[in-house]
Order: C-alpha cells, then sequence, then structure tokens
C-alpha cells in the first residue's frame, strides 16, 4: 500500500542555505496551498528542495518545482533538487528534457496599426469582390453566346423557392407596413380635417420606397443567407471542386441562376408587396376614419401617377444583383471550417441589407435630381 | 517504358510566406499506379490539386498529356478536364442529386446521348464499382462511407478518362473495404488501362496495388520509385514514414 498522505513543505531557512523538505503525495488534488504558500514565500538564500520522502508525484508537482527552481534562479538563488526517486526523476525528465523556453506574448500593436490593417483588409476585400463580379460577368458572357449553358431548370427552381415561397412572409411584412403608415397617418391627418389624403400617402410612400425596401430587405434575410449557405456547404463537401475538375463552372452553376432567378422575381414580389400594403392602408383607412373601399380606389387611380409604381419596381433587379452577388460570393468566401458557414451568412446578410439601403438613398438622390 | 503521362518540373509553391513544395520534379507514365506520398503537411494534396487544376504552383511547370496546363486556354482546359476523372477524399458528391443523377449530369453536360442509353451506361458504372442498383436512387446522404466513395469512384470514371485522381481513397474505410477498394482501383486498372494518380497514407494501399510513387519532405522529394527502390534508400523520413524496424513494412 502506498503512503498517500497529502502533500507538505516544510522550510528551513538559514542564513547560508534554504532547505525546502517536501513530503507526501505532489499530486494535483494536494498543491493548492503549496502553491500559495510559495508563491508569498521570498528566498533568502540558495534553496535546496528536499524530495526524497515524496510519495507520489505527477506533471503537476513537478511543474510546481520546475516554476520555482526557475523564480529562485531569476531572483539570483541557487535552486538544486536533491533525494529525488528514479521514477520520479524520470518524470521530471520527460516533461522537463530541456529547459523550455517562455515564449513572449504577442507584441500588441498600436491603434494605429489596427486602423491601417483594418483599412487595408476592407479595401482588399472590395477588390475582391470586384475580381468575383468581373469574373462573373466574362462567365456571363461566354454563356449568353452558347445559350445551351445557361441553367433554366435551375432559374425555375429558384424562382419557386426564392420567390414563390417568400409569398407569404412578404405579404404579411407588407400588409402590416400598409397598416403602420395609415395608422400614424390618419392621426396627423385628421387634425387638418384632411383624411381622405391618406390614399395618396399610402399610395405614393409604399409604391415607391416602402414596398420596395421592406421586400428587398426580406429577400437578402431570407435567400442571401440561404445563397451563402448553400455555396459554403458544397464548398466544404468539395463539391465546388468536383464542378471545376469537371468543367463545370461554379459562377455558371452556381451564381448566375441565382442572380437571374432573383432578378425576375423581386420586381414580381415588388408588385405583390404593393398590392397587400395598399390593402393594408385601405383596411385601416375605413375602420379608423370611415373611408369606403371604392372611394379609396377612386382616389388612388387620379392620386397616384404611374412614375412612382414603375419607379419601386425598376429598383428590383438592382436590388436583386446586389442581394444575389453579395449572397454567393460570401458563400464562395467559406473555407472548410464550419464555424466560417456562420461567420459568412451573417456577413452576407448584413452587407446585402446595408448595400441594398445604400442603394436605394442613391434611387433616391438621383431620382429628385432628375424631377422623377 | 511506356509513354509519360504527367511531367511536373521544378515545383515551387508558395502560401504567402508558407512555403510548400521547393523545387519538386516528378513523372509519371501511362498505366501506371501512382502515389504522392509525405506525412500530413509535406504537400500532397497541393501537388494533386495543382495537378488537377484547382490551384496554380507559384513557379515551376507542370505537363499533363503533354500539354502545359499553366498556358491553356480556356477551351483546351475543358477537353483536358474531360480526360481525366477525380475522386474526392470527401467524395465531393453533389448532396441535391441522387447518385445517378450526379453521374448523369456528366453525360448530360458532356454528350447528346439518348436518355435510355445514359441510364444503361449509369447502371453499368454503377455496377462496375461494385454498388448495388438500388443505389442509383439513393441521396448522397443515404450512403455509408464506402458507398460514397464507390459512387464518387462510379462518376469520377463516368466519361471514360484516360487518367483517374484519387484523394485518400481508403481514408475513413474499415479495412476490409479498404482492401476491396486497393482490389477494385487495380481491376480497374487493367481493365480500363487507366493511369491512376493517388495520395494515400495507407501503407497496405502502398504495399498491394501502388507500381511507383513519390515521397515528399522537407518541402522537397525526398526519393520517387518502387518500393524496392526506395526502401533500399537510407534516410530518415523513409524510415520514419515507411515504420523501418517496427511492424510496418519489410523490404
Amino acid at each position: 500500500m502506498q503512503n498517500t498522505s497529502p502533500a507538505t513543505l516544510s522550510i528551513l531557512s538559514s542564513s547560508s542555505r534554504t532547505l525546502l523538505v517536501c513530503e507526501g503525495a505532489w499530486t494535483l488534488n494536494h498543491l493548492a496551498k503549496i502553491a500559495t504558500e510559495l508563491e508569498s514565500y521570498k528566498a533568502v538564500s540558495p534553496i535546496i528542495w528536499d524530495v526524497s520522502n515524496v510519495t507520489e508525484l505527477d506533471s503537476a508537482g513537478a511543474t510546481l518545482w520546475n516554476l520555482y527552481s526557475n523564480r529562485f534562479q531569476k531572483e539570483g538563488f541557487n535552486s538544486e533538487i536533491i533525494g529525488s526517486k528514479d521514477d520520479h526523476l524520470q518524470l521530471y525528465n520527460l516533461l522537463y528534457p530541456h529547459p523550455k523556453e517562455d515564449i513572449p506574448l504577442p507584441k500588441r500593436r498600436g491603434w494605429l496599426y489596427s486602423l491601417g490593417l483594418e483599412t487595408h483588409l476592407f479595401l482588399q476585400g472590395i477588390g475582391r469582390f470586384l475580381n468575383f463580379l468581373g469574373e462573373a460577368f466574362v462567365v456571363l458572357l461566354y454563356s449568353l453566346r452558347h445559350p445551351s449553358t445557361i441553367r433554366y431548370r435551375s432559374i425555375s427552381s429558384h424562382i419557386i423557392t426564392a420567390g414563390f415561397d417568400a409569398l407569404p412572409i412578404i405579404a404579411v411584412s407588407a400588409f402590416l407596413i400598409g397598416v403602420v403608415i395609415a395608422f400614424q397617418s390618419i392621426v396627423q391627418l385628421q387634425k387638418f380635417g384632411a383624411d381622405i389624403l391618406i390614399v395618396d400617402m399610402i399610395g405614393i410612400s409604399l409604391t415607391r420606397e416602402l414596398a420596395p425596401l421592406i421586400t428587398a430587405i426580406v429577400i437578402a434575410g431570407r435567400s442571401g443567407s440561404a445563397f451563402t449557405a448553400q455555396i459554403g456547404a458544397m464548398k466544404m463537401t468539395q463539391e465546388i471542386d468536383a464542378m471545376k475538375t469537371m468543367g463545370f463552372h461554379p459562377y455558371l452553376f452556381l451564381v448566375w441562376p441565382r442572380v437571374i432567378a432573383l432578378m425576375i422575381v423581386l420586381p414580381l414580389l415588388i408588385f405583390f408587396a404593393d398590392i397587400i400594403g395598399i390593402f393594408g392602408g385601405m383596411v385601416i383607412a375605413n375602420t379608423q376614419s370611415h373611408l369606403s373601399y371604392t372611394e379609396f380606389i377612386n382616389r388612388l387611380q387620379g392620386a397616384l401617377p404611374i412614375k412612382h409604381f414603375i419607379i419601386g419596381i425598376v429598383k428590383g433587379p438592382f436590388f436583386a444583383i446586389l442581394i444575389a452577388m453579395v449572397g454567393t460570393y460570401r458563400g464562395f468566401q467559406v473555407s472548410s471550417s464550419t464555424e466560417s458557414i456562420g461567420r459568412y451568412t451573417t456577413k452576407s446578410v448584413v452587407n446585402a441589407i446595408f448595400l441594398v439601403i445604400a442603394c436605394d438613398a442613391l434611387f433616391s438622390i438621383l431620382l429628385t435630381e432628375l424631377k422623377l | 517504358m511506356n509513354p509519360i503521362v504527367i511531367e511536373a518540373r521544378d515545383i515551387v509553391t508558395c502560401f504567402g510566406e508558407n512555403l510548400i513544395h521547393d523545387s519538386i520534379s516528378c513523372t509519371i507514365r501511362e498505366n501506371e499506379i501512382y502515389a504522392l506520398l509525405g506525412g500530413s503537411g509535406s504537400g500532397k494534396s497541393t501537388l494533386l490539386r495543382e495537378m488537377i487544376m484547382l490551384g496554380a504552383p507559384t513557379s515551376g511547370t507542370l505537363r499533363v498529356f503533354g500539354k502545359d496546363i499553366a498556358n491553356l486556354s480556356l477551351v483546351e482546359a475543358q477537353k483536358l478536364r474531360q480526360k481525366w476523372g477525380v475522386l474526392f477524399q470527401a467524395g465531393g458528391l453533389y448532396s441535391s442529386l441522387t447518385v445517378g443523377e450526379n453521374i448523369a449530369l456528366l453525360y448530360e453536360e458532356y454528350t447528346d446521348l439518348p436518355p435510355n442509353l445514359i441510364h444503361e451506361l449509369i447502371k453499368l458504372k454503377i455496377d462496375l464499382v461494385g454498388l448495388p442498383p438500388h443505389a442509383i436512387h439513393l441521396y448522397p446522404s443515404e450512403l455509408s462511407g464506402g458507398m460514397v466513395k464507390r459512387a464518387a469512384l462510379a462518376r469520377a470514371l463516368a466519361l471514360d478518362p484516360k487518367l483517374l485522381f484519387l484523394d485518400e481513397p481508403t481514408s475513413g474505410l474499415d479495412p476490409l473495404s479498404s482492401r476491396q477498394f486497393d482490389a477494385l482501383i487495380r481491376q480497374l486498372r487493367d481493365l480500363l488501362g487507366l493511369t491512376v494518380v493517388m495520395v494515400t497514407h495507407d501503407l497496405d494501399t502502398i504495399h498491394h496495388i501502388v507500381d511507383r510513387f513519390v515521397l515528399l519532405g522537407e518541402k522537397r522529394v525526398i526519393a520517387e520509385g518502387t518500393l524496392e527502390e526506395v526502401l533500399s534508400i537510407n534516410h530518415p523520413i523513409v524510415d520514419y514514414f515507411f515504420q523501418k524496424g517496427t511492424h510496418g513494412i519489410q523490404s
């Protein structure tokens, strides 16, 4: 039976040398107290560790000896271990065959360095995206010259998943936006007795700005993220590599069907959102200010010039290109680690929504300047 | 001697500042089973990827079927790609398609064969690699590891390539399946006159079916030749890789 009494340390200090007598089992569970004791101990003379009565030793014990020996030596006192058993010595030599060097922490860089690095990476990212767009368009030109390479089946399946399947969520969002706008405006308009203007308000704001924006944001969250995740997963399972070696250009097979499908589908969804949104406003106008449906629609025909509707629809394909291109581009950036799918999916949605809003602002400025 | 199929001369590859290959040369001849060997991180998979144009070396020339693959036009590259088949480590089967559709894709893209002939061809390939007939309608997620490899092999063989690349064909298979797969590869080589290039760690595969190989290490070529030739070389990496003196291969 081995003696497993806990580790003890007695310090016998004199001016010529200090004896650290170690006894018992120097194992992980027993060392906490000794470590705190040694932590606060200041050496006054050369140290000798007497370990002849240590019954058990594990890596924690050996590490402790090594750590404090080194510390004492750094403080200028010699430190040696005497009386160690053969098997303990073997363990110690296995763990510390030669002195381990302290690896200095990586130097912390200043804020200026980080700023520069981030800027550099950002610009590099833009360059890569432009690169991607360039290659995609080269492939598109090739594909247009060889119409048999266009993936019609793939386009139609994306029209269904990105378009048709999105109808319910678009309907709900657009309806609620119509309701919200109507509610907020009616309160203000009633003060002036100008209830009927609610029709102009809803008609123009929805068709020109809100319906396209809401639709694009919902699609960015829904399809943009899906595109990234689908392509990212294909990259991880080496499907993209397989395509390349078979001579199927991934941009032709994966990017353009999604972009084209979204370009077809987004204007249609915006049109759908227009109708549902105006209907939402109409319901509220009817309940809150007793404006009948017939009256509303009659007024709408006069109050809503066709150009607002067309501007809203025309934005669709532009938003679609942004969302689909960013989504697929981020998908191709996924590396072989699983967490990168999550990272790039997040990035894709954030980028797409930002770009959609920026593009909408650009449209606003441009069209206002053009007096449209 | 058989004519040369792949010739690599002085390949240098860097990823950023990380040097992978420092002037690597090797020659692969027709109808042989050739392996790229080396420890983890020795750049053998990178070399394979460069051979199949998934990556480009920093410098050096790679000739496949006599053509320098660095200077190919789009059309030439496309033609060359149809002359080889690749079996990826993870299979690389398109997960949205069934096994049959995975194979059919190549015929639909590159040939004008009628559907019923394509169907027959698919059945033939599936039978050739030893998959049960019902596998044709299964999706990749419904296959076991060994079946994925076989299905991927069937797809790689679809266009009757003369050159077959295998990336760790037996990794993840149990020993018995591994040996069956080895036997299958050799049979296909003999039957179809293939040239096979593989990356592998499997000492049994090396022993049983590989004709010649190149051993990479320390960013360079340590040895190239048959097993006997290489085992006669005294080099620590050779000893280490083949576990000489322990339970590894004895010359």
